[in-house]
């Protein structure tokens, strides 16, 4: 499917001065796309030149639409010597492929230099036309809707879900190319920009392809991730969840959807087949027998394993680009080559896969369920989910393994740098399945420790990595569930599903608690009770998981971030003993991590967290741990014991006396943290003796009297280790088997621990703090939104720091943090950090660096307290047995455009949520006294010509209704400078660059007509500095979805209107 | 905690006035911190010292940032990189523009060049105001005057449309182009008594009635240059001292239009002789440059029989008066007695009744608030 692209470029503003003489600036623009380069005039002598061209047209194919972004150079002319540029914009034309998205850009994107910054704007129009596709063998994926958020995107519904989709592509890092010698650090970093740029384009497009070859039209949860492997190369990884999503048009009910074949959505899905001139009928025949693949798409799998009735125009090398084990540079990159795709496993995996595939079809085609179609991996990257599709969690399940970078994929080239960096050809060759082979052991391992918790599934998937020099520890974690069979078809997945425990649907707000497991047969120690609000089946009585919390959940008061900090030092070491050293220090800091967030959760008397993230960061001489979750009470799960402490020596008496102080305090802060997070478990429950002697405070103060607990009482944490030498640990949440923790005092260590337990910092009232989508305890948002992103290293002064002083240390920086942002968000009182998304990394001996992006919202404090718990859980129970006979209605969130149907699907919940949101946002247009100071920033803008963009790490922006996603937003940049001191130090640097990232996102998402960037966040963040060179440099790499949102109380939204206002809105800045 | 690094940046940027103000005020961070912490703000939010600097440090880096677009306030509306509500805009401008009338005082009339930039320090250490404070409201001023000594069209609507100021301040702005344009001598001592405003007073007036603006409106520096025609024709006006009849006619004009309205009457009736004598002594020599340089030098000394009086007394009178005319300060007497006089002769002479009506009709309402003379000067003008 060639395309067309035609570039405009309109005019300049604030333009540098490049003519020292004249103070002016006579400003061109090359305008380039593949290897095609057009100019326009010279514009003499001015700082906001009129260029008006023509329309630059490039006539290419449509997989270098998807790979190749538009590269807009402007540059100042010189008669005498070389023009010297001002800076460059690259825009991703991606969201123009897809006609549900943005079907022109247009508008002031700043100019970008790596050494200067933003130097000026330019106006550029850039628009596509796609003409037919009749070659059957394509290598773009035009048309696959990519999305960061984690959940059914709010204006779509989800027809299928088909599983995990992955792929990652390796190239060599140009910083580290010879020729990085004697070029320019701006032609470098430019290299590195363009080359990233590139890579993940054709990233996008394999996913995209994958994608379509399982039937799909979209990837959610897309995450995308880069590895700086230095010397060794440069991987650009991406994981996501496809789905076939259906949109919902305000007009047309979600009911008459309801009732259509699922294989036939997608073929009156316009964005399945970018050309509308009726190519449907001709595959209409293949529809109605329902025994063909239901879209033109979908007929890729079929055809490529039988001989193609047309001749393929392109290489046949080409066509198992899906292979997992295929190369993933295309030969236009130059680095990869064609041959390497006649590897013997790769073609007979893809005829496998797509052989069970199509079988699959057949079956799915015939009922009318949902079709969950997981392949070898049934991962989930969602982290929330429809209701009725999660069914129960087991826990978190993670794995870890430590690798070595160097030497690995070709020991034969030796390691003597010049060698390689001659022949980089050969060694990159090998990387993708070296990478691939590492990722799939740690998927592998995942699946079998979801196995073992007795689940099928992983949802809330996630893989990072940390390297450190030639060291690199994968990690990969998820939440091991069990999905509802009726959206399973048989045989999908290897555990039998039919199980009693289906056939006895559980009610939503508690059914997701029960355990997935055998009771007899239980993976680890834990201590089930029957479940607190149906009292029909078993429970854990502690939940740890990575999704976020299912909307429908019955919770106690409110929720908070939870945060486990570790420091672990290490002895400096090279090659496999390092990696030796990391691997047997990784267990004992997961299982530190584990008992301190044990610990925390107890003392704030919750028994559950949510949106776990453990991230271990290596340095050279220590590594780093960090947990983060959200503690919430399910009201399902019994209640947590208190702490107790124990002394070893009982004899002694100051000791005892001591014990005891410290035991006062702790229950002191139980008490108090009850208070501050409303945690009033229901009375009824609270006759239950075992729930008594848990929550009494009176009864656990005597059991302090006796200073020794009986024996049994002690307990240790449980961990299992996969007897793997050098990787995979999992994390399992068994902890003691009485209600009461005991804590033993036995060297100095334990008495610090505790302290540290006691000095975790309270939240100032009227702030509450998660990192999860939603908020446990607070559903009443008003529409102040304020996204912020912050950074913070520190330098060890101490070369000789203990363990103990390391986390002091660590443990302060990430309070000072959180205080910090208390403080200054303080006019936003009452409001709610959401989404603390804390990235610890080392990037030098002695720094530690933390960097945090969060949004805080307000909400109207007086119905804090609207949502009671328990009041929709009856009603819920009864609903459910209603919804379960609409498996197809997985509206994300159709309570906005019909609010009568969602209320029938999801429950009452849905309902109260709504009218609470509703009348909060009609309180609150009466603009709030004391807000006056307040953030907010107002649609409109008044009459200034800049489009105002919301951002926010969150998949919604509260009081507004996402009408229309645009595309994703994913964008790297660098920034470097030779004049650190100049820019105000390394704090006035990066602050400066932060920003200008933020305002070029901004620029983007208004060019595509968006007022908002949802599920936002800053993937990669590495700053290095040289002060005594006065230079410094800084990638940061930002991704997102660009969307239009109206706000909710607006009737009638008219999404080509909004559209129209916007581009008028950047025209008229013209 | 001493941070390597550390900054916060929130998509809309966040400001605080309160900071902002210490910021402009010329504050060293320290100093800064220390001011937040005497004004409590440390409780508000169980912040610490730590904390405090933190954020004033990202703070003042951002007004840092921002300082470069404040330079031509046009762009912060349609600049990139900070997202920031067009309320919050019009207030940082509005502050970064805004001085100290201690410190204005000092440079008003001065030539604002290097020279006088070099002397900021002993300004600043006169004025109490801090350096930088100094230094930025220095280049405030030499901003706008640049930029509006090349444009054409009243003054106070160019610095208005071109700095997005309030009309007050751009009032004030255009009286200090003003002034440091003709060079107008402020600083002497017997000048000392004299406030800002009342000079700024005075600009409005002269520039609506005696620049070359107040006849033609397209010309550049039209309202930043007296108009040498008009000081040629003043010349004539010696007529009013030589010729008795005029005087008269002179006298019981002007006493009709401000009986009344001025406290000073009396005295200026008594006097007003004397008093016209002066005034039209200083108008007479305007044609000299070193002249209108020294013309408020001279409104004060070279009348020394009757301004003199007037003048002695004058602080007694601004107090008599202050409840009744509220924001009128010196000017308003010391003008209505000075320069007053000469026109209304013309007016009679030569201008037609109606005309005359008019003017005294409209002096009659601003009289009692403003200075009537300047306003019958254009009549004058006008006519001659």
């Amino acid at each position: 499917m060639p395309g067309k692209l035609k570039a405009k470029i309109v005019a300049g503003r604030h333009l540098p001065v490049m003519d020292r003489a004249s103070d002016l600036t006579d400003a061109f623009v090359e305008v380039k796309f593949g290897n095609t380069t057009f100019k326009t005039d010279v514009c003499p002598k001015s700082l906001n030149p009129q260029w008006n061209s023509e329309w630059f047209k490039f006539e290419v194919d449509d997989e270098d639409l998807q790979d190749e972004p538009l590269q807009v150079t402007v540059l100042d002319h010189d008669t005498y010597s070389a023009n010297d540029a001002i800076g460059k914009v690259y825009i991703d034309i991606d969201p123009l492929l897809c006609n549900e998205a943005a079907s022109v850009i247009s508008g002031w994107f700043p100019i970008y230099d790596t050494i200067h910054g933003i130097r000026g704007e330019i106006n550029v129009l850039v628009k596509v036309e796609l003409f037919n596709d009749l070659n059957r063998f394509r290598q773009s994926s035009c048309g696959v809707k990519f999305f960061c958020t984690t959940s059914i995107p709010r204006c779509y519904r989800a027809a299928m879900v088909h599983g995990f989709v992955e792929e990652l592509v390796v190239n060599e890092d140009p910083e580290y190319q010879w020729i990085d010698r004697i070029r320019t650090p701006r032609a470098s970093n430019e290299a590195r920009q363009r080359l990233i740029s590139l890579m993940s384009g054709e990233l996008q497009r394999k996913i995209g392809l994958k994608v379509l070859e399982m039937g799909g039209n979209a990837v959610v949860g897309y995450l995308q991730c880069f590895d700086l492997e230095g010397e060794s190369g440069l991987v650009v990884r991406a994981i996501g969840t496809a789905c076939t999503l259906d949109k919902l048009s305000s007009g047309s009910a979600p009911n008459t959807a309801t009732h259509t074949h699922p294989n036939t959505a997608p073929a009156s899905n316009a964005c399945n087949s970018p050309s509308k001139d009726g190519k449907e009928p001709v595959f209409g025949e293949d529809l109605l027998s329902s025994s063909g693949p239901p879209t033109p798409f979908r007929a890729l799998p079929t055809s490529s394993s039988s001989p193609p009735p047309l001749s393929p125009s392109k290489p046949c090398s080409r066509q198992s680009s899906s292979s997992d084990t295929d190369l993933s540079l295309t030969p236009k990159t130059g680095m990869g080559s064609g041959g390497s795709a006649g590897k013997e496993a790769g073609p007979l995996k893809t005829l496998l896969r797509q052989q069970t595939q199509t079988a699959l079809e057949q079956r799915g085609a015939s009922s009318s369920g949902l079709l969950l179609n997981a392949r070898e991996f049934p991962f989930f990257t969602l982290t929330s989910f429809p209701p009725g599709f999660l069914v129960h969690v087991g826990g978190v399940v993670s794995a870890r393994s430590v690798k070595l970078l160097d030497r690995i994929h070709n020991p034969a080239l030796g390691n003597t740098r010049s060698y390689k960096l001659l022949d980089w050809n050969s060694v990159t060759a090998d990387e993708p399945e070296t990478r691939d082979a590492w990722w799939e052991e740690i998927r592998q391992e995942i699946k079998s420790h979801a196995k073992a918790l007795g689940c099928h599934a992983v949802v809330g998937y996630s893989e990072s990595t940390s390297i450190c020099e030639e060291v690199c520890i994968l990690s990969a974690s998820g939440t091991a569930a069990i999905l509802n069979p009726r959206y399973m078809r048989e045989g999908c997945l290897d555990i039998g599903i039919v199980d009693h425990r289906f056939e006895d649907p559980s009610p939503p707000s508690c059914g997701f608690c029960h355990i997935p497991y055998d009771e007899l047969n239980m993976p680890f120690p834990t201590q089930l009770t029957y479940c607190y609000h149906c009292r029909r089946q078993k429970v854990p009585d502690v939940l740890f998981t990575t999704i976020d919390l299912p909307p429908e959940a019955a919770v106690t008061g409110k929720g908070c971030l939870i945060q486990a900090r570790l420091c672990r030092l290490k002895k400096k070491a090279q090659g496999e003993v390092n990696a030796t050293a990391i691997s047997n220090l990784l267990p004992f800091m997961e299982y530190e991590l584990h008992t301190q967030l044990m610990n925390k959760l107890k003392l704030r008397s919750m028994n559950a967290l949510f949106g776990l993230r453990i991230q271990i960061s290596i340095g050279e001489n220590m590594l780093l741990g960090l947990a983060s979750a959200t503690g919430v009470y399910l009201t399902a799960l019994p209640a947590p014991g208190g702490i107790q402490i124990a002394g070893k020596t009982p004899g002694d008496l100051s000791n005892e006396h001591h014990i005891l102080t410290i035991q006062k305090r702790i229950n002191d802060t139980i008490a108090k943290n009850k208070e501050i997070y409303q945690i009033n478990p229901p009375k009824l429950f609270a006759l239950d003796p075992e729930v008594f002697c848990g929550t009494n405070m009176e009864l656990t103060e005597e059991v302090v009297g006796s200073p020794i607990p009986e024996p049994r009482q002690r307990s240790r944490l449980f961990r299992s280790h996969s007897e793997s030498s050098d990787e995979v640990s999992e994390l399992d949440l068994s902890h003691g088997k009485k209600d009461a923790f005991v804590l033993e005092i036995d060297d100095t260590d334990a008495v610090e621990d505790i302290h540290s337990l006691l000095t975790d910092a309270t939240i100032p009232t009227g702030f509450n703090s998660c990192n999860t989508e939603i908020m446990p305890g607070i559903y009443n948002w008003t529409s102040a939104v304020q996204m912020f992103t912050s950074v913070r290293v520190f330098r060890l002064s101490n070369a000789n720091l203990t363990n103990q002083g390391l986390n002091k240390i660590f443990t302060d920086l990430c309070e000072n943090l959180l205080k910090s942002f208390y403080f200054k968000l303080r006019s936003m009182i009452p409001c709610c950090l959401c989404h603390l998304n804390f990235t610890v990394a080392v990037p030098e001996e002695e720094l530690i660096q933390v960097a945090v992006t969060a949004v805080a919202m307000t909400y109207d404090k007086d119905q804090t307290q609207e949502k009671p718990a328990e009041k929709p859980i009856t009603k819920g129970c009864i609903e459910t047995e209603e919804q379960l006979q609409f498996p197809m209605e997985l509206c994300a969130d159709s309570s906005s455009t019909n609010t009568q149907l969602s209320s029938k699907i999801s429950g009452v919940q849905e309902t109260t949520n709504v009218s609470s949101r509703v009348s909060s946002l009609e309180r609150s247009s009466p603009v709030p006294d004391g807000r006056s100071r307040s953030l907010r920033s107002t649609r409109g803008f008044g009459g200034s010509s800049v489009t105002v963009v919301k951002m926010t790490p969150l998949s919604f922006l509260p009081g507004t209704r996402i009408i229309k996603y645009l595309g994703i937003i994913n964008m790297f940049f660098i920034r470097e400078t030779t004049s650190l001191r100049e820019e105000g130090g390394v704090s006035g640097f990066l602050h400066s660059f932060i920003a200008e990232v933020f305002a070029m996102v901004r620029a983007h998402v208004a060019a595509l007509g968006g007022n908002a960037v949802v599920s936002y966040s800053m993937k990669e963040c590495v700053f290095m500095e040289n002060p005594n060179k006065n230079q410094a440099q800084c990638l940061i790499n930002v991704s997102g979805d660009a969307v239009i949102c109206v706000r909710e109380t607006d009737q009638e939204p008219v999404p080509s209107n909004i559209g129209q206002t916007c581009t008028s809105e950047t025209d008229g800045a013209t | 905690m001493a941070m390597e690094l550390d900054v916060f940046v929130g998509n809309t940027t966040i400001m605080d006035e309160e900071v902002y103000q210490l910021w402009l005020d010329g504050y060293t961070v320290s100093d800064a911190v220390k001011v937040r912490m005497e004004g409590g703000v440390m409780e508000e939010c169980e912040a610490s010292a730590d904390v405090l600097l933190s954020d004033t440090m990202d703070q003042y880096r951002t007004f840092q940032m921002c300082e470069r677009l404040l330079y031509s306030p046009a762009k912060l509306a349609n600049q990139l990189l900070f997202q920031i509500p067009p309320h919050r805009q019009a207030i940082l401008i509005e502050r970064y523009y805004a001085f100290d009338d201690a410190f204005v005082r000092e440079v008003l009339g001065k030539k604002l060049s290097k020279g006088t930039k070099k002397d900021l320090d002993d300004i600043s250490a006169k004025t109490n105001v801090t350096l930088k404070s100094c230094r930025r409201q220095f280049d405030n001023f030499k901003r706008v005057f640049k930029v509006v000594e090349e444009l054409k069209g009243p003054l106070v609507e160019n610095i208005r449309q071109h700095f997005l100021l309030s009309d007050k301040l751009a009032r004030d702005y255009a009286a200090i182009v003003f002034f440091a344009n003709n060079r107008f001598e402020t600083g002497k001592r017997k000048l000392q008594y004299l406030t800002f405003q009342d000079f700024a007073f005075c600009a409005g007036q002269l520039i609506n009635n005696w620049t070359v603006g107040a006849v033609d409106n397209m010309v550049e520096d039209m309202d930043v240059d007296l108009d040498k025609e008009f000081l040629q024709e003043l010349k004539e006006l010696k007529i009013l001292i030589t010729d008795k009849d005029l005087l008269d006619q002179h006298k019981s004009l002007v006493c009709t239009a401000l009986r009344g309205k001025t406290k000073a009457f009396n005295e200026m009736e008594a006097n007003f002789k004397n008093l016209s004598r002066g005034l039209v002594n200083i108008a007479a020599k305007l044609t000299n440059t070193k002249d209108v340089r020294d013309f408020f030098i001279d409104l004060v000394e070279k009348t020394p029989s009757c301004v003199g009086q007037i003048h002695g007394r004058h602080q007694k009178l601004y107090l008599q008066n202050v409840s009744r005319l509220k924001r009128i300060s010196s000017p308003a007497y010391f003008f209505p007695c000075l320069s007053p006089p000469p026109p209304p002769a013309d007016a009679v002479i030569s201008a037609p009744p109606v005309r005359t009506f008019s003017v005294f009709d409209l002096s009659a309402v601003i009289i009692s608030s403003l200075s009537a003379s300047l306003l019958e000067s254009s009549v004058c003008k006008s006519d001659l």
